[in-house]
């Protein structure tokens, strides 16, 4: 038991004094209390593709494969893979594991959970290449793919097994007890049975979700020593850095950057922080602003801009600067490209395209939804100004601004995106591929820009089978964008997670953002 | 009564009706919820189906009149976020509210009446400017900054060493100077359920430890106002000819201050001091967003951030209907204390 005593002075000068016992009883158990920003929307793993809704799959469920520190597979339901052909991929599944209902995993489950996933909104689009999932024993499947597909090992992280048994029939409403709803109160939103580290034990949505250990997990190897977790979505930033400083939770995340030196310094919490893989960048639009179709113009708006003044000092190094979209370890990043911040040559490249009196354009970006966002567009614009470019530049909390971002409503738009499918060719899919409303691509290709060589060259690295080939190709996708300047990169967001120093999160944190926290160590206090 | 009583309901009714077709008029601005619900990858046939599905493409005629329709019926609409009627996550997260008002408000009336009373009768003493002085402070920082200071000395702790460490009194100085800290700087802990969906912090010590802060600096916005208040009202009735008339006539000064005085005193402060109070459930929503403070004012901010509509137009009306209900208590209230006050407005 621990007693504290408390002098409370109110600022009003009126002095109230308060005794405040905080007990803590004594636990045999390990409880981390965490909080993140946010809590996931739904107990519906395939209701939304999310950070929030993966980080609790990795909680509840288990993947067939996983990604390890060095963005390799890591086995995890799927003991081991081979491909047969081209298109077939046969995957052997670990036996003896048990759903939190206590039915047991096998290959049918594995089918159901992708044939669920086909039917996803969200994730459907991701899953559209696999032409059909098959048992060939309880404990083997085969994949097949439409088309020689390279990345199927990276959907299989996106395949947690479900409960089949557990899902199928209906629920005491008479719905169907597998439907995915997406504003309503099905199901498998309310309940959960995965093969996880962890059970939901009580859930109040917004407030507080508790988890306790699975006692009956597969993975006997794991170091992992927490019971309990106690998770709670604190949203304020500064609250959630308060939470921690003062012993209310042994675990956050994100930390925001204006108190990265604070956690730091701070004797009680230790700090974890690594680059991210999701990039910050703007569009460029071509078919609003005339100009922007010259490549020299865009080339002199990309030696404008000096991403490492922003790293630095703006994101206080709390981001790395970039040339090109893929950050390491993804196949199409070139490690030779450059910052090409160069304001005379800025300068000179606007005159031969005659613009040296430059012109003026729109601005728009997000207030609210990337670190510093509204801040980055400010010193964005005034680096513009040196090359004579006047910007008119509006700021938009997220939730206005993506229905302004859909109508393309300025000529410059900032945007950060993390690849799904962690490849370089989602990039490019997205982002800079000829915008085609039928099939989809080029969806955020807020600049307009169309380069059909580019589109049948990642079309042919998408069918390639062969790692090296495949990569030369994306590489050669991204050097032509750097050329064309079809964007214009700044850096890519820092991840950071803070904890008490008992709670080893080190070892269990990773660029994807997904903490393994089955796995996670927490020490005596 | 009763007439005054039906006036009210149909105010509120009026109130409701004009602030959920406000809301509803400004839902296009609110952002697109499509965007909120699903993520990135997502086509826009996908989202083109899902908008179909939620009725986001009809006139807007269409879409008022079908959430008249069924609001007439007390059925508000499902959340969004929470894919659950909007009056039952709003029902959850209002005793959360309503407990740190009311905290708050025992706080302001338990500080504000002594301390105005005193610094009225003796506004030249040093305690009655200091009280004074502090209050214009307190009036002009904002509530997030108490907030943020509150935590940093009270939840983290500070400590200073401006002495020197080495000596016994230099070392009792800093610790006379520096906070320790420990007292819970988010949420509501582990409040004990008392019936249905409200869950109290008032039942035990720790749940008490939670309310602290949050409330304090929810009561610091309204005690500077109401410590002035009382103290004007106090100066003025104390200048009024009874009160001289019953000093003349060798009444104790206790007896003149705390029955006769503070009587009058309160009647102005009772009609400003409810509506205040009111306002006070809105105010909430600074406390609650920095103390992550699981009621409705953060409820609100996090709808808003998810462009959760049908959860936004329910809260707003839920407001509207708190204010039209305090100011009907107040002028109860009123009517009870200077009987020669008619409800109904017609002359007496």
């Amino acid at each position: 038991m621990t007693f504290k005593k408390t002098l409370l002075a109110s600022v009003i000068g009126a002095t109230l004094a308060s005794t405040a016992l905080l007990s803590t009883a004594a636990q045999a158990e390990n409880t981390l209390r965490m909080a993140y920003d946010a809590d996931p929307v739904s107990l519906d793993i395939h209701e939304q593709l999310s950070g929030g809704i993966l980080q609790l799959s990795h909680m509840t469920h288990d993947p067939l494969v996983r990604w390890n520190d060095a963005l390799e597979f890591e086995p995890r339901l799927a003991s081991d893979w081979e491909r047969i052909d081209d298109t077939t991929m046969r995957m052997s599944l670990r036996e003896g594991v048990e759903f939190h209902s206590g039915n047991a995993f096998t290959a049918d489950d594995v089918v159901w959970t992708i044939e669920r996933l086909q039917r996803s909104p969200d994730f459907k689009a991701i899953f559209d290449p696999i032409e059909s999932v098959t048992a060939v024993d309880d404990y083997t499947v085969e994949i097949t793919t439409k088309t020689p597909y390279p990345l199927l090992l990276n959907l299989a992280t996106y395949v947690f097994p479900m409960d089949s048994a557990f899902y199928s029939g209906e629920a005491e409403d008479g719905d169907p007890k597998d439907e995915i709803v997406k504003n309503g109160n099905s199901f498998a939103s309310r309940n959960v049975s995965g093969t996880g580290p962890y059970t939901v034990a009580d859930r109040q949505q917004g407030v507080r979700t508790e988890f306790e250990r699975n006692p009956n997990y597969w993975d006997t190897e794991s170091p992992g020593n927490v019971d309990n977790i106690i998770l709670t979505p604190i949203s304020e930033n500064a609250t959630r850095v308060a939470a921690l400083l003062s012993g209310d939770v042994d675990f956050i995340a994100p930390v925001p950057p204006n108190d990265l030196e604070r956690v730091r310094e701070s004797e009680d919490a230790q700090l974890v922080t690594m680059s991210g893989t999701r990039i910050i960048f703007f569009h460029m639009n071509q078919e609003r602003v005339e100009a922007f179709q010259d490549p020299r113009v865009r080339q002199a708006f990309a030696y404008a801009v000096n991403q490492e003044a922003i790293a630095d000092r703006l994101m206080k190094g709390f981001a790395t600067p970039a040339a090109q979209f893929s950050p390491e370890g993804y196949a199409g990043h070139i490690e030779s490209l450059e910052l090409r911040h160069d304001l005379e040559r800025a300068k000179e490249l606007m005159a031969e395209a005659g613009y040296e009196d430059g012109f003026d354009i729109t601005m728009m970006a997000p207030n609210n939804r990337y670190v510093n966002d509204a801040k980055i567009a400010q010193a964005v614009a005034a680096m513009l100004a040196r090359i004579n470019v006047n910007v008119d530049l509006s700021t938009l909390p997220k939730a206005q601004y993506w229905g302004e971002y859909d109508d393309r409503a300025a000529d410059m738009m900032l945007i950060g995106w993390h690849a799904d499918t962690e490849d370089s060719a989602n990039f490019h899919e997205y982002l800079t591929a000829c915008p085609d409303p039928d099939t989809g691509a080029g969806q955020y290709n807020a600049g307009n820009y169309c380069n059909p060589e580019l589109d049948a060259l990642v079309a042919e690295a998408n069918v390639e089978v062969d790692r090296a080939k495949r990569a030369a190709m994306l590489q050669e996708v991204e050097q032509t964008l750097y050329d064309e300047a079809a964007i214009i990169p700044l850096h890519w967001q820092d991840l950071a997670w803070a904890s008490a120093n008992h709670v080893n999160i080190e070892p269990v944190v990773n660029v994807m953002n997904f903490p393994y926290l089955g796995d996670l160590v927490m020490d005596a206090e | 009564m009763i007439a005054f009583l039906v006036k009210r309901l149909f105010h509120a009714l009026l109130v409701m009706f004009v602030i959920s077709i406000i809301a509803f008029a400004i839902q296009d601005n609110l952002g697109d919820p499509i965007q909120q619900m699903v993520g990135q990858s997502v086509p826009e046939s996908e989202r083109a189906e899902l908008r179909e599905e939620l009725g986001l493409n009809d006139p807007f005629l269409v879409q008022y009149a079908r959430f008249a329709v069924n609001a007439a019926q007390f059925d508000f609409g499902y959340s969004y976020v929470f894919n659950q009627p909007t009056t039952e996550v709003i029902a959850r997260h209002l005793p959360a509210t309503l407990e740190l008002v009311a905290a708050a408000t025992f706080l302001i009336i338990t500080l504000s009446v002594p301390i105005g009373v005193y610094s009225a009768i003796k506004p030249r003493a040093w305690l009655s400017r200091f009280f004074m002085g502090v209050s214009i402070v307190g009036i002009s920082i904002p509530v997030f900054l108490t907030a943020i200071m509150l935590i940093q000395l009270f939840a983290i702790g500070v400590s200073w060493t401006p002495f020197p460490v080495d000596t016994a009194w230099g070392s009792w100085l800093n610790g006379v100077i520096s906070t320790e800290g420990g007292m819970p700087a988010y949420g509501r802990g582990d409040p004990v359920p008392v019936f249905g969906t409200w869950e109290t912090n008032f039942a035990s010590l720790e749940g008490l430890t939670y309310l602290v802060l949050p409330a304090v600096s929810l009561a610091s916005i309204m005690l500077p106002l109401f410590i002035r208040l009382i103290r004007a009202e106090m100066l003025e009735v104390m200048q009024s000819d009874y009160v001289k008339f019953a000093r003349a006539k060798g009444i104790s000064m206790r007896r003149i201050y705390f029955l006769h005085a503070l009587k009058n005193t309160m009647l102005p402060v009772i009609t400003v001091g409810g509506v205040q109070i009111g306002t006070l459930v809105a105010y909430t929503i600074l406390t609650e967003t920095v103390f992550q403070w699981p009621g409705m004012g953060l409820m609100f901010l996090d709808a808003i951030e998810r462009s959760d509509i049908p959860l936004i137009v329910t809260y707003l009306m839920i407001v509207g209907l708190i204010f039209v209900i305090t100011n009907t208590i107040v002028d109860l209230i009123y009517g009870l204390v200077n009987p020669t006050i008619k409800l109904t407005g017609k002359p007496a």
